[in-house]
Formats: C-alpha cells, sequence, structure tokens
C-alpha cells in the first residue's frame, strides 16, 4: 500500500497517459480501420488490393517492431518532427486500424444480402449502400470482437514504455530509481488495468443489449 | 458475400470505377513514392547502407538472434498450450472449488499487459531474461488458448456428451474419446493464430533486452561504422517477422480447410447440397 500511496502522483499521470494515448489510438484506429475495409469490399479492385496488402504487412509485423520504426527509424526520414507521444500514436493507430478493418469486414459479411440488395433496388448508389444500409448493421454485430480489440489497443499502449514514452508501462522505472519494491508497484500497475478494462467491458455489455439486430 | 454490395457495372459504373481506379492508384503511389523518395534522401538506397548484409559476423549474429526469437516462441507456446489445456479443464470442472480459482487467474492474466506480465517477473521476481519473456508469454497466451479451448468444449453439442453418458461413459472418457476430438478440429485455426500473436509478442523482450530480433536490429541499426543502418535493418527484420507469421497463417488456412471438409456431418452436407440448388436455381 506504501508504494501506492507515496507515489499516488506518479500512478495518477501515468495512467492519465496511457488514457490518452489509448483514445487518441482508438479514435484514430477506428476511423482507419472502418475507411479500410470499405476499401477492401469495393468494386475497385486496385484499392481492394491495397487494402488487403495494408491489413496482411500491418496484421503480422509485431506492433514493437511498428513502434521501433517510429522511434529510431522515423527520424531519418527528416519528415515533420513529432513528438514520442504522437510517434507511438501513429504506431498504434496504423497497427491497430488492420485489426479493426478485418472485424468491420466480417461484420459487413454477417449482413445479409438482402439489405444490399433492396438498397439497391430503391437506387443507392455502393457508398450509399455501404455508409447507409450495411455499416450500420454491421457495426452493431461487431461490437463484442471490437471491444476486444479495443481491450487489446489498451493493453499494448504499455509498449510505448520502450520507446520513450511516459505512461503507466514506465512507472516500474521510476519506482525501481527510488529504490521502492518494484514487485509490489507493478501488481499496483495490474490493478489499475483491471480497472480500466472492466468499464470497456461493461460498456460492450450495455452496447450489446441496446444494439443487437433481431434476425 | 462481398460482391454483393454492387452490381456487375454498367457502362456508367464502369467509368466512375475507373475513375477511382486511376484517382486511388494515383494517391497510393504518390504517397508510397513520397516514402521512397524520403528513403531515397536518407541515403537508403546507397551502397553504405546495406553493406551491412554482406559481412558474415552480422549474417551470423542475425541468425542467432532469429534462433533466440524462435527458441522463446517454441517454448513459450508448448507451455502456452499445457497452461491452456489445464485450466480450460479446471474451468470446465464440475467442482466450484476447482472452477472459480482457474476463472480468476485466468480472468487476471487476460486482462494485464502481457509487458507488464514480463516486467513483473523480470524487475519484479528477477527472474533471467529468457524465462521472464516466457513466463510472460505462456501466462498471458495460456490463458486466451484455456478460453478457446473451453469455448471449443462448450460448442460441440449438447447431445454428443447425453449420448456419451446415455451409453454409460464416465466423465473423463466422455471429454477424451468424444468431446476433445470433436473440439480440437473446430479449434484448430483459432489456436493457431493465437501462436502467431505469441510469435510477435516475443518481439517484447527487446524491451527489457533479451537479445531477439529487435535487439540486434538496435545493436546493428546503431553503429556508426556501419553507416547506422537503422532503416534498412528494421525493413530486413519486418520481412523475416511477416515471413515467419505468413507461413503460420498458411498452416492455420491448410487446417481449417481440412478440418471443414472432414467435419461435414451428413445433415450439413445435405443442406450445403441444397443451399448449391437453390443458388443456381435463384
Amino acid at each position: 500500500m506504501d508504494v501506492l500511496v507515496d507515489n499516488l502522483d506518479l500512478y495518477l499521470s501515468a495512467f492519465g497517459q496511457t488514457i490518452l494515448l489509448f483514445l487518441v489510438a482508438a479514435v484514430g484506429s477506428l476511423v482507419l480501420g472502418t475507411v479500410l475495409a470499405a476499401l477492401r469490399v469495393s468494386p475497385v479492385p486496385i484499392l481492394r488490393s491495397f487494402g488487403s496488402a495494408y491489413v496482411t504487412v500491418f496484421r503480422n509485423t509485431p506492433l514493437t517492431l511498428v513502434l521501433f520504426f517510429f522511434a529510431f527509424a522515423y527520424p531519418r526520414l527528416e519528415l515533420v518532427d513529432l513528438s514520442f507521444f504522437a510517434r507511438a500514436s501513429v504506431g498504434l493507430i496504423l497497427y491497430t486500424a488492420a485489426f479493426v478493418c478485418e472485424v468491420v469486414r466480417s461484420g459487413i459479411n454477417t449482413v445479409p444480402v438482402g439489405q444490399a440488395e433492396a438498397s439497391r433496388a430503391l437506387g443507392f448508389g455502393f457508398g450509399q449502400t455501404l455508409t447507409q444500409v450495411v455499416l450500420p448493421q454491421a457495426v452493431r454485430s461487431v461490437v463484442p470482437p471490437l471491444t476486444s480489440v479495443q481491450i487489446a489497443l489498451l493493453k499494448n499502449t504499455t509498449i510505448a514504455s520502450g520507446f520513450s514514452v511516459f505512461q503507466a508501462g514506465g512507472i516500474y522505472a521510476v519506482l525501481s530509481e527510488q529504490g521502492d519494491n518494484v514487485f509490489i508497484g507493478l501488481l499496483w500497475v495490474s490493478l489499475g488495468f483491471l480497472i480500466l478494462v472492466a468499464p470497456l467491458t461493461l460498456l460492450q455489455r450495455r452496447l450489446e443489449n441496446r444494439w443487437s439486430v433481431a434476425r | 458475400m462481398t460482391a454483393t454490395l454492387y452490381d456487375v457495372p454498367g457502362p456508367r459504373a464502369r467509368a466512375t470505377n475507373r475513375i477511382l481506379a486511376i484517382v486511388g492508384t494515383l494517391l497510393i503511389v504518390g504517397i508510397l513514392g513520397f516514402v521512397v523518395l524520403r528513403f531515397a534522401e536518407s541515403g537508403l538506397f546507397t551502397y553504405e547502407q546495406w553493406d551491412w548484409i554482406t559481412y558474415e559476423l552480422i549474417q551470423i549474429s542475425l541468425l542467432n538472434a532469429l534462433l533466440a526469437t524462435l527458441r522463446a516462441f517454441a517454448v513459450g507456446a508448448v507451455l502456452a498450450l499445457l497452461f491452456g489445456a489445464v485450466f480450460a479443464a479446471a474451468r470446465l470442472s464440475d467442482h466450484a472449488w476447482v472452477r472459480a480459482p482457474a476463472a480468476a487467474i485466468v480472468e487476471f492474466f487476460r486482462a494485464v499487459p502481457l509487458l507488464i506480465l514480463i516486467f513483473i517477473a523480470f524487475y519484479g521476481l528477477r527472474i533471467d531474461l529468457f524465462w521472464s519473456v516466457v513466463i510472460g508469454l505462456t501466462l498471458y497466451n495460456g490463458s486466451v488458448l484455456a478460453e478457446v479451448f473451453r469455448a471449443g468444449v462448450n460448442a460441440v453439442p449438447k447431445g454428443q456428451s447425453e449420448a456419451a453418458y446415455a451409453l454409460g461413459m464416465r466423465k473423463t472418457q466422455v471429454m477424451v474419446t468424444v468431446l476433445l476430438p470433436q473440439a480440437l478440429r473446430s479449434m484448430l485455426p483459432t489456436v493457431i493464430s493465437q501462436l502467431v500473436v505469441l510469435l510477435k509478442d516475443t518481439a517484447l523482450g527487446f524491451i527489457i533486452g533479451y537479445q531477439e530480433l529487435l535487439f540486434q536490429a538496435r545493436q546493428i541499426g546503431s553503429q556508426i561504422q556501419l553507416d547506422a543502418p537503422i532503416i534498412p535493418v528494421a525493413i530486413v527484420i519486418a520481412a523475416i517477422y511477416i515471413g515467419l507469421c505468413l507461413v503460420l497463417s498458411a498452416l492455420a488456412n491448410y487446417a481449417e480447410r481440412r478440418s471443414r471438409r472432414r467435419v461435414a456431418s451428413p445433415a450439413e452436407s445435405e443442406k450445403r447440397a441444397l443451399d448449391e440448388v437453390t443458388r443456381t436455381g435463384g
């Protein structure tokens, strides 16, 4: 208990950074992932193959390597000078978007064919069919797997501590510098993550109940 | 499936699609071209940046790093499968005093980030590097696998176990001779894709200093006398990881195809035949 009470400021600010990183990456990955899913079902072959190439590359690369690239290799490209936090966000977004894309795409496949056919019969184009008929239904059916992806993202934010981003994963370093008991300190970090994951699971249940489509 | 989102394109749709294809290609080529150009300007395509690949010493150290990655993966995979099997069995137990602690342990290790588990092992309990990584991988992936196994066993139709009990089989017999053979087949693809996750997660060892591929990449990439080729090294390492994961994923796809072929019961194949007829008829 002492470790937590003595370092309450440290814990709060570290978990605050974790939550911030998570929120930025969650919103970014949901947007990018949905766009990628739209590309993967689009009528234009070149966009489809771009989408699947993207997913193949990012799903099969360790996140640590993605963040490694943005931390150490990106500065050599001399593009925009970004902070470590921003670079970690970009890495997390690019990586997680591949998983979001796969989930959304599988959701699109669960929407009955008749829905798309009916909207085409009403004269909707591809964009309208997708955004107004298919996606709204698809999103509902993928709430559970989408939440799992986002929970994984929340836990993955700790990996950024290997690349100079201060967040919950980096608490141990400060504690060991101060000579505190690192083991106990890390158990408190674990508890922090249990507390953060719980509301996401609750949110999932609520959305699932509210949005579930009777088929 | 997805093809039904749009009709067979008519002349106007073809024209729009062609324009979209051209714009999309230009956009993608533009972005990739820009990245390649920046790469070129950073000297990626010069001989000095790729020179390191020809040194035998570096080749050997990369090979050793690859072996270190594969060793952590192999040990972690075996232990995680064992952990998963034991805890799945415990969670399926009829005794609440076995079920409840197993459930708590599995849920805990699933909710805590893998990196924190590795930190606890390495910085907290001061276990050596290799085993810290392996223990982390085992606890996390083992817990996920336990849930996969449990779900697989639960997904076997209830009639199967009821019939087996009716034949006078005991609990263990029902599990081993009836439920598991059927469950294993259906969950094999999921298990293999979890192993892909485990393989990718070995890269976390880099953060605590386990000398695997990424660690070696950092070493080579920061050597000034080699012209600090961090970008080429990162590209090579990425190719190695993607190759390894694709091989494993191909295995998963193969397993899925095989299981689908074998598992079809008479009723299912009849239904499939019926689908076939209605599809060609409609």
